[in-house]
């Protein structure tokens, strides 16, 4: 078990190099973070200067090596905009997008598996349909045209929610919540249901194929035959062995809830970690794209391993001697 | 969609909030007045607004942006600012006079107190002068022609410059000042430096100025808020307590904080969204030009250009195309097809409101294809040539589709531009210093100075490494730079306007560049809200009223 962790995180440190690497050979497509510093009026001086500062006239290699080498102490540079350590920067939004992702995915269960249930056992019934209509309608749709119009008809017309930003927040020394004030639940519901909806779609629609597939089974029909209460055959065999595919997704998907906040959070200007690097992709801010990148980097190999650990706990076949 | 009953009740809190307010506020200021003997006008309010980016810092002197020097102007008095019409009127100078020409004598305004308490005093403008040209300041070009600024006594300073400088003033206008105590003593007497990483520059997050508003809250991208400084010096024209500035990126999202009553004002408002706003009830449009001005440049430095089909020869050194290729761009067809009437077409290289413009000096190259069509076959091209525009596509308004424009309009007399259209990271570090890599290329100019030598000499000079580093197709005439040399020390002010019309008048002669237009600058907001808006984009809350 040990030897299977140790291994596993062994794995993740060519990836996070490769990502670094690969982040790192994207910023000289980027454009150049010089000229936008620099605003208008400058002189050739100022911006030798200013490239000299920053470390920009060494290879590639060199930058690149000395990132990874500060990255590797837990620095990651300071801000060519904000001016500001990275890190804190970071710390500093992070709160926001982790609420926003867990509300979303409490939002995306709490929904989904019911519908996904209820479309699985009625499979025929109009109100099925209408589930199954408004849940292609949650894949397909893209997430910033969801939110858009989220905003207009909550914000705009009916004027009963806020149109951006996270409301008011509590805070405490390492985190900020607006988990605690009335104003920070508001803001909270329209970008949550935004950035859950495709989440609670794809929840729905896996519980139903898994429930279609399940209630066909033959010890569902041998619970059938004994008896059983219809809703103790629906929640307490057929559900449960639905579950674990789900869960396996759903745990997925958190990482990719995280990382892919970006388009929610940039809708309605929601002050975490995707904002922070669309706004710094803008003018070329390398220290916070990379920093950013490789966090989810690292972020997606922990989940993974979770994932495996989960595997290897629940399923017995997997502990054979590797 | 006009206004519906959600928006009237929220008017109904709002006025509310407005009557306690104003209760809040006759008390504070029948509290003042005996001190102060300026009271706040008599009813008081909150105002908020949203811009699509932030102003990165609260340190003046970190970067040469507009937004943020607007933004600071807020809090730190410069020596001279500039009222409503642009002119330059004192602020924390109550005077000034020059003993010789080398010389200018400020006269600072007694009794000014920074936000902290601390008085203000000739240290203090000293320190920030020695603060804005040191190491880590971006606004160092504002004192290119200082030689330095001695103390004369508590509230008079002297700046010596190395030539007769005619423009000081309008150069000392984005300056604010700072605390020399303050700075001291939060160790910030240099702006941040970017090669430290592990501390924060304290200036970045905080503020001590003399000016309007004292600065609350700051969230870097998120919010900042600014309440009305009591003690100030002048006598408000606003009747602000609070001011909360919201950064909302996505365009979409901004105009519906708007209109869903959330923000009170937007700065920039996205063309399409225009008659939208205008038409909705309840919210009014500022539409107004902008100092900036448009431009196309041509290559006429190398001896061949980099991205042509001729080879051997720079056709761009030839005058007959260069005269051609303005004759057949069509300036009012731009104004009316692309940018929906925001614009104003000019021949100049600077535009109204800057020093120097008069509008008969403003002739464009007629518009007239065929003749351009016969200029360009006596140059030797009469099946046109190839060459690629570059152009950026998020960096000035409708950019790209002014390039797709101009395109079509120089193909009508048989040219073959290939558009190139890039994001303004790439495509400033492509076409700027120290390469210049482009043929034709596209670029926007603000005069920082609000004065007509600051666009020649950057953009028209000949390149020496100061002069003409914006000067990104490398033309160059001697004449022209003699007229530079001139204008920048000449004191008299009818000379002055001559040399600088004469400067206008060779770069029209050679068809040196191609001036497009202004682009407009449009501000929306709450028709509750009273402002001032001004050509240089700059947004002074102390020009604001909300009813």
């Amino acid at each position: 078990m040990f030897a299977f962790i140790v291994s596993r995180v062994l794995q993740a440190v060519p990836v996070v190099l490769v990502v670094g690497l690969i982040a790192y050979a994207m910023f000289a497509f980027v454009g150049d973070p010089v000229t936008i510093m620099l605003g208008t009026d400058y002189t050739e001086a100022q911006r030798v200067a200013l490239v000299k500062q920053l470390g920009l006239d060494q290879p590639f290699f060199v930058q690149y090596a000395k990132f990874m080498w500060a990255a590797l102490h837990g620095e990651f540079g300071i801000s060519y905009r904000l001016a500001r350590p990275v890190t804190d920067l970071l710390a500093e939004r992070m709160p926001a997008t982790l609420e926003l992702a867990l509300t979303a995915s409490v939002f995306a269960l709490l929904i989904g598996v019911p519908m996904g249930v209820y479309t699985g056992i009625y499979r025929t019934a109009f109100s099925s349909r209408v589930f199954m209509i408004f849940s292609l309608i949650g894949v397909s749709l893209p997430t910033f045209l969801i939110g858009i119009l989220l905003i207009l008809v909550f914000s705009v017309w009916l004027q009963v929610l806020p149109s951006f930003g996270r409301g008011d927040v509590v805070r405490f020394p390492h985190w900020s919540t607006g988990f605690l004030t009335t104003g920070g639940l508001k803001a909270l519901i329209l970008p949550a249901v935004t950035l859950g909806l495709f989440q609670m779609t794809l929840i729905m629609r896996l519980v139903r194929a898994e429930m279609l597939e399940v209630l066909r089974s033959d010890y569902i029909k041998f619970a059938r035959a004994r008896g059983l209460g219809t809703r103790a055959i629906n929640f307490g065999h057929a559900l449960r062995n639905t579950l674990v595919p789900v869960i396996t997704i759903a745990g997925l998907q958190i990482g990719g809830i995280i990382a892919f906040s970006i388009v929610t959070e940039t809708v309605f200007q929601w002050p975490g970690m995707g904002l922070l690097f669309v706004q710094s992709v803008q003018v070329a801010d390398v220290p916070v794209m990379a920093a950013y990148l490789v966090m989810i980097s690292v972020l997606f190999v922990l989940i993974n391993l979770v994932v495996d650990l989960l595997y290897y706990a629940v399923d017995p076949r997997l502990r054979v001697v590797r | 969609m006009s206004c519906d009953k959600g928006c009237v009740c929220y008017r109904h809190c709002y006025n509310e909030w407005g009557v306690l307010e104003m209760l809040r506020s006759v008390l504070a200021a029948s509290l003042f007045s005996v001190g102060l003997g300026a009271a706040l006008p008599a009813s008081a309010a909150t105002f908020r607004w949203a811009n699509d980016g932030d102003a990165n810092s609260m340190d003046p002197y970190t970067r040469n942006e507009t937004f943020l020097l607007s933004f600071a102007q807020n809090i730190y008095d410069p020596l001279v600012r500039r009222n409503r019409e642009l002119k330059v009127e004192p602020a924390l100078a109550m005077s000034w006079e020059q003993p010789d020409p080398l010389t200018w004598r400020f006269h600072l305004r007694p009794d000014v107190k920074f936000h902290g308490g601390e008085a203000f005093t000739a240290d203090d403008v000293v320190f920030s002068y020695q603060r804005a040209t040191g190491p880590g300041s971006q606004i160092n070009s504002n004192f290119s022609t200082v030689k330095e600024v001695k103390r004369v006594d508590d509230l008079t300073v002297d700046f010596i410059t190395k030539a007769p400088n005619p423009i000081l003033l309008q150069e000392l206008t984005q300056w604010g000042i700072m605390s020399k105590a303050w700075c001291e003593a939060h160790n910030a007497t240099q702006p941040a430096d970017l090669t430290k990483v592990k501390e924060e520059n304290f200036a970045t997050r905080n503020a001590n100025g003399t000016g309007p508003f004292i600065l609350g809250t700051r969230e870097p991208d998120r919010r900042t808020t600014l309440r009305n400084n009591p003690a100030w010096w002048d006598k408000p024209e606003h009747n602000l307590t609070e001011v909360t500035f919201n950064v909302i990126s996505s365009a979409n999202t901004r105009v519906a904080a708007l209109l869903s009553g959330d923000v009170d004002m937007i700065y920039t408002v996205p063309p399409q969204d225009m008659d939208r706003i205008g038409h909705t009830q309840g919210l009014k449009l500022a539409v107004g030009p902008e100092l900036r001005t448009i431009f196309f440049g041509f290559d006429q430095s190398r001896p061949e250009l980099l991205k042509s089909d001729v080879k051997g020869k720079n056709p761009f050194q030839d005058i007959r195309v260069r005269q051609a290729f303005n004759m057949a761009v069509d300036a009012k067809a731009i104004q009316s097809r692309v940018m929906r009437n925001q614009s104003h077409p000019t021949g100049l290289m600077y535009g109204p409101g800057v020093n120097g413009y008069t509008e008969a000096s403003d002739v464009r190259h007629k518009y007239d294809p065929d003749a351009a069509k016969k200029l360009l076959a006596e140059a030797g091209y009469p099946n046109g040539f190839g060459v690629t525009l570059d152009c950026p596509n998020d960096r000035y308004i409708n950019d790209e589709a002014i390039c797709q424009a101009v395109t079509n309009m120089l193909a009508r007399i048989g040219m073959k531009i290939t558009l190139n259209a890039q994001t303004r990271l790439q495509y400033f570090a492509q076409i700027s210093n120290p390469g210049y890599n482009t043929s034709f290329y596209m670029l926007g100019w603000t005069p920082t100075t609000y004065d007509a030598l600051n666009s020649f000499f950057n953009l028209a000079g000949t390149r020496n490494g100061v002069r003409g580093v914006f000067n990104d197709g490398g033309w160059s005439n001697k004449e022209f730079d003699d007229t530079l040399d001139q204008m920048a020390v000449e004191t008299d002010a009818a000379r002055r306007q001559q040399q600088i019309e004469r400067a206008s008048k060779i770069i029209h002669d050679e068809a040196a560049f191609i001036p497009l237009h202004q682009q407009t600058v449009v501000w929306a907001y709450r028709s509750n809200v009273e402002l001032q808006q001004m050509a240089d984009n700059w947004f002074p809350l102390r020009y604001v009223t909300v009813k």
